[in-house]
C-alpha cells in the first residue's frame, strides 16, 4: 500500500476479473452513498460471458484527456495523479472520451457531468473489496514508471483480448 | 415503499402497447416480489378461469420479477414465473445474472407480459424507454449469437441515441433459443450464455408469446432503503461466511458430479436406475485439472463465485462451452446417460445451452428415452434411426437437436417426460409411466431420496407445490427448518439460496427490514405471506387444465422408481416406504390446512383471507 500523499495506480489483472461487481457496488457506495452501477467509476463490462472486466482510468502518463478538455475542467491531482473533474467548469461535452484512448470516462446518469475514477482521494475502494475476496484483480500500488496508457484500451479491444486468451480461437464467433 | 422501484411495466403484446403498473403497498409487504408476488398476480387475474388457460396460449401471463433483495443481498437473481407448461400450476422459477438488478436500476420492479406478438419481437427497456422491436433477426439463433447480437444490437442503439455519454456497458438480457421458439416445454428462459429459469418451462411461454428476449439497461441506482449501514454490514458478513468457504468457493457444486454419487448415493444413474457410482474419471479434479479455463465467474456482488468457465481444448469435443457444469447438470447430463467424463459433460451442457433447453428437465427426458430403448420400448426406427445407447454422448446430442427443434421423434419428446410417457404408453399400448422419474410433470431434481443421505426426505418432492424442483423440496414440520415456506421466501425477496447458507435462519429476513424498513419475522411469514403463497400455488396447480390435472392421491407421490431398492453401492437395498409416505403426506396435508384429498380447506383459506380462492376450488370438492 503505498503512503499517502503519494501518487498511487491500481494495478489491474484484468483476466481474474469474476465479474462480481463489488468494484462497482464499493465505488457507487463510497462517491454516490448507493448502489448505482452506471454511477460507478469503476464499470465491469461483459461482452462476451467470461470476459468480463472492470473498466476504469489508468492515468496516462501524458493526459490526453485533460489537454483535450476545452473547458479546464479536468485536472491532476499532486497528490494521487487521479484525474479530477471540475463540475462547474464541466459541460459534458465528450471531448475528453474522444480523447481517450480508451474510452473510459463517461456521464453521470443522474447530474450529467463527467465522471472519471479520483483514487479516492489516495485510498481506491474497489481494489479493497477485490483483494478482499482474493479475486487478485485490482491492487493499490506507487506510481513509478510504467506505461500506463497501455491499459487505456475500448471494451472492444480489452473484450477482443480476453475472450482470444479464454476461448483461443472460438472467441472470434462471439466479438 | 423503501427498497422499491415503483411501478411495474406491463407489456401487451396482442395489443403492442405497455403501461406502467402501481401495486398497493400492503400486497407487496404481503408477498414481497418474485414467486410470491408471481402467484398473487396469477391467482388474481387468473384463477376463474385457470382451467382454460393454456400455458402455451395468448391469455397465459408471463412475469419476471425480482425482489427487494435484489442488487442487495450478495448474489443477484431474479424470478420467472407465470402458468408453467409442465406442472399447469405456478413456478417461481429464479436465474442468476445481472437482469434483476438492471431492472431496478431502470426503475421498475417487474415486467408482467400479456398476450401474444404476431411476429418475433424482443424488448428494450432504458430505464423508462420500453420498445417493443423486430426480432425477426435473432429468432432462430442460438444462445451464444443470440447474446451476441442482442449486445451488438443494444449497445449501438444507446451511443446512437446518447452519443455523448461515453461508451455503453451491454444491456442484462433474457433471452430463449430455439428450444423455447419452439414452445418445447423443457426450454428455458436463459442468461449469459449458461444461466437458466428451467423448473416451469417458461422458455416455452417466451416463445409461445413470440418474445425473444428482453434487454434492459438501467442507469438509476438501487432504491432507497430504510438502512444502508446495516445493508453494507451485512453485505461484508455474507461476503466474510463466503470467503472462509474456500473449498465452496473453489469448486461451487462441481464437486457434485461425484460425490452425490460416491458419497451420498443420490444421483441419477442411466436414469435412476441406479443412484451410486464411483468413477474417478468424474471427479471435480478432472473438471478442474482439464476443462476449467475461469475457476471465478460471478452474477452481481456474489463472494461465492460457484461458476466456472468450461472449455474443452481437444479432442472431438473440442471448442464446447459451458459454464462447470454444475451438479445438476454434471450428474443429468452425465452419469444419467451413462457419461463419465468431462468433455463429454461439458459437450452435451453446452449444446443443451445453445439450444435453449433445461439440463435438468431434458436430461431426464433423454435418460426416459434410452431406457426405452435399452428395454426394447422404443426401437431404432422410433427414434429416427438414433441407436440412444448409454454413453454414447453423439447420440443423446442428435436426439437433443431434434427435441429442440421437435423434427420426428422430438415432437413427442418436446412435450416432457410427463405428457411423452402417456403418448408413448398410448402408442405402444403398453404402460411406462413407470421409467418417467417426475413429479406432477416435473423431472425429479438430481437429489434421490432413497438413500436417505442427500437432503430431500421422502415427502420433499411428493408435496412441493414446484414438485420435482430441488430447489423448492418440502418437508415436516410446515414451519420447520426443511419446509417449503422459507424457499418462497429466497424466491420472493429474490436472493441467491447459496449465499445464505450458514448465516443463521433469521438472517435473509433481517436483511429485508433493513431494506424495508419492516419488521418481518420467520413467524409472521410461517403463518402470513409464506403460507398464503404455497396455498395459492397449491391451489393452481390443483386446478391445472387444460390438457391435464393431477389427482392428489395419485400424484402427490414419488416416481415409482423411488420404491424400487438402489441396485449398488454402499446404501444398496434403501428404497422409499410406500406407507411412510402415505402417512407422511397426509400429516403434511394436514399441517399445511389441506382436507385427506389434499385440497386446501375453506376454513384455511378464509384464515389467510383469501376467500376467492376457496370459491375456485368448490369445483373439487365433492
Amino acid at each position: 500500500m503505498a503512503e499517502k500523499n503519494e501518487p498511487i495506480w491500481i494495478a489491474r489483472d484484468l483476466s481474474k476479473c469474476s465479474g462480481c461487481r463489488k468494484c462497482e457496488i464499493a465505488c457507487s457506495l463510497h462517491h454516490e452513498n448507493r448502489i448505482w452501477p452506471e454511477a460507478s467509476r469503476i464499470r465491469v463490462f461483459m461482452l462476451v460471458p467470461g470476459a468480463d472486466f472492470p473498466h476504469l482510468c489508468t492515468q496516462c502518463e501524458n493526459y490526453p484527456c485533460v489537454k483535450a478538455c476545452p473547458f479546464e475542467a479536468l485536472s491532476v491531482s499532486k497528490k494521487t495523479s487521479a484525474v479530477l473533474v471540475n463540475n462547474e467548469k464541466c459541460t459534458a461535452c465528450g471531448k475528453c472520451i474522444e480523447a481517450c484512448p480508451g474510452r473510459i470516462p463517461h456521464v453521470h446518469p443522474a447530474n450529467k457531468k463527467i465522471i472519471i475514477c479520483d483514487l479516492c482521494n489516495g485510498d481506491p475502494q474497489c481494489t479493497k473489496v477485490c483483494q478482499e475476496g482474493g479475486w487478485g484483480v485490482l491492487k493499490t500500488v506507487e506510481r513509478g514508471e510504467h506505461p500506463y496508457k497501455l491499459y487505456a484500451r475500448t471494451p472492444e479491444e480489452t473484450t477482443r483480448n480476453l475472450a482470444t486468451k479464454l476461448y483461443g480461437e472460438k472467441a472470434e464467433e462471439f466479438l | 415503499m423503501l427498497g422499491y422501484a415503483g411501478k411495474f411495466l406491463e407489456v401487451d403484446l396482442s395489443q403492442a402497447n405497455f403501461r406502467d403498473v402501481v401495486l398497493d403497498n400492503e400486497l407487496l409487504k404481503d408477498y414481497v416480489g418474485g414467486r410470491g408476488l408471481a402467484a398473487k398476480i396469477l391467482c388474481d387475474r387468473l384463477i376463474h378461469k385457470w382451467e382454460e388457460v393454456d400455458p402455451l396460449g395468448p391469455d397465459n401471463i408471463l412475469l419476471f420479477l425480482p425482489g427487494p433483495l435484489t442488487g442487495f443481498f450478495p448474489g443477484g437473481r431474479v424470478c420467472v414465473s407465470g402458468k408453467s407448461p409442465q406442472s399447469n400450476g405456478v413456478v417461481g422459477s429464479t436465474v442468476g445474472g445481472e437482469f434483476g438488478v438492471e431492472l431496478r436500476c431502470a426503475g421498475y420492479d417487474g415486467v408482467i407480459v400479456t398476450g401474444q406478438a404476431e411476429k418475433p419481437v424482443y424488448l428494450f427497456i432504458k430505464d423508462f424507454d420500453v420498445e417493443i422491436r423486430d426480432a425477426s433477426n435473432i429468432w432462430g439463433k442460438d444462445a451464444k449469437e443470440t447474446n451476441t447480437l442482442l449486445n451488438k444490437e443494444c449497445r449501438r442503439l444507446l451511443s446512437e441515441r446518447y452519443s455523448r455519454y461515453g461508451e455503453w456497458k451491454e444491456p442484462a438480457k433474457l433471452y430463449i433459443g430455439p428450444a423455447g421458439e419452439n414452445k418445447v416445454r423443457t426450454a428455458v428462459v436463459a442468461a449469459k450464455w449458461t444461466h437458466a429459469a428451467g423448473y416451469g418451462g417458461y422458455g416455452a411461454v417466451m416463445g409461445s408469446k413470440k418474445l425473444k428476449a428482453i434487454a434492459v439497461k438501467g442507469t438509476g441506482p438501487l432504491p432507497e432503503v430504510a438502512d444502508l449501514e446495516k445493508i453494507k454490514q451485512m453485505i461484508k458478513a455474507v461476503n466474510r461466511n463466503a470467503y472462509d468457504n474456500v473449498l465452496w468457493r473453489r469448486w461451487g457444486t462441481g464437486g457434485g458430479g461425484y460425490t452425490f454419487a460416491a458419497k451420498t448415493s443420490s444421483e441419477p444413474v442411466r436414469n435412476w436406475q441406479e443412484e451410486w457410482h464411483n468413477k474417478k474419471s468424474y471427479g471435480v479434479d478432472q473438471f478442474e485439472n482439464r476443462v476449467w479455463v475461469k475457476q471465478s465467474w460471478s452474477d452481481f456482488g456474489c463472494p461465492t463465485n460457484c461458476l466456472k468457465i468450461s472449455l474443452v481444448k481437444s479432442g472431438k469435443f473440442k471448442g464446447a462451452i459451458t459454464d462447470n457444469p454444475d451438479y445438476e447438470l454434471q450428474a443429468y447430463l452425465g452419469p444419467n446417460l451413462g457419461l463419465f467424463t468431462p468433455e463429454e459433460n461439458v459437450f452435451m451442457s453446452s449444446l443443451i445451452d445453445d439450444l435453449g433447453l433445461c439440463g435438468i428437465q431434458t436430461g431426464n427426458l433423454l435418460g426416459f428415452a434410452a431406457e426405452l430403448f435399452q428395454r426394447g420400448v422404443l426401437s431404432k426406427d422410433d427414434l429416427d434411426g438414433i441407436e440412444l445407447k448409454w454413453g454414447d454422448a453423439e447420440a443423446f446430442a442428435n436426439l437433443a437437436k431434434k427435441i429442440a427443434l421437435r423434427e420426428g421423434i422430438g415432437d413427442l419428446l418436446a412435450e416432457g417426460t410427463y405428457r411423452a410417457a402417456v403418448k408413448i404408453g398410448k402408442m405402444k399400448g403398453k404402460e411406462v409411466l413407470q421409467y418417467a422419474v417426475q413429479s406432477k410433470g416435473i423431472g425429479i431434481g438430481a437429489h434421490g431420496i432413497r438413500s436417505g443421505r442427500d437432503f430431500s426426505t421422502d415427502i420433499g418432492y411428493a408435496c412441493s407445490v414446484q414438485c420435482g424442483d430441488h430447489t423448492s423440496t418440502t418437508d415436516l414440520p410446515i414451519d420447520g427448518y426443511g419446509s417449503e415456506v422459507w424457499k418462497v421466501f429466497d424466491d420472493s425477496a429474490v436472493c441467491c439460496m447459496f449465499n445464505t447458507f450458514g448465516l443463521g435462519e433469521n438472517f435473509t429476513f433481517r436483511f429485508y427490514n433493513a431494506v424495508t424498513g419492516l419488521g418481518l419475522t420467520r413467524k409472521n411469514w410461517a403463518r402470513g405471506g409464506g403460507l398464503k403463497t404455497l396455498q395459492m400455488q397449491r391451489a393452481l396447480l390443483l386446478l391445472g387444465g387444460p390438457d391435464l390435472k393431477w389427482n392428489p392421491k395419485v400424484d402427490d407421490d414419488n416416481p415409482s422408481r423411488f420404491y424400487e431398492p438402489l441396485p449398488s453401492g454402499p446404501c444398496k437395498g434403501k428404497a422409499a416406504d410406500k406407507a411412510s409416505v402415505r402417512e407422511s403426506v397426509q400429516k403434511y396435508y394436514q399441517q399445511a390446512g389441506w382436507d385427506e384429498s389434499g385440497i386446501p380447506k375453506s376454513e384455511t383459506l378464509e384464515k389467510l383471507k383469501l376467500e376467492y380462492v376457496d370459491k375456485a376450488l368448490m369445483k373439487l370438492r365433492n
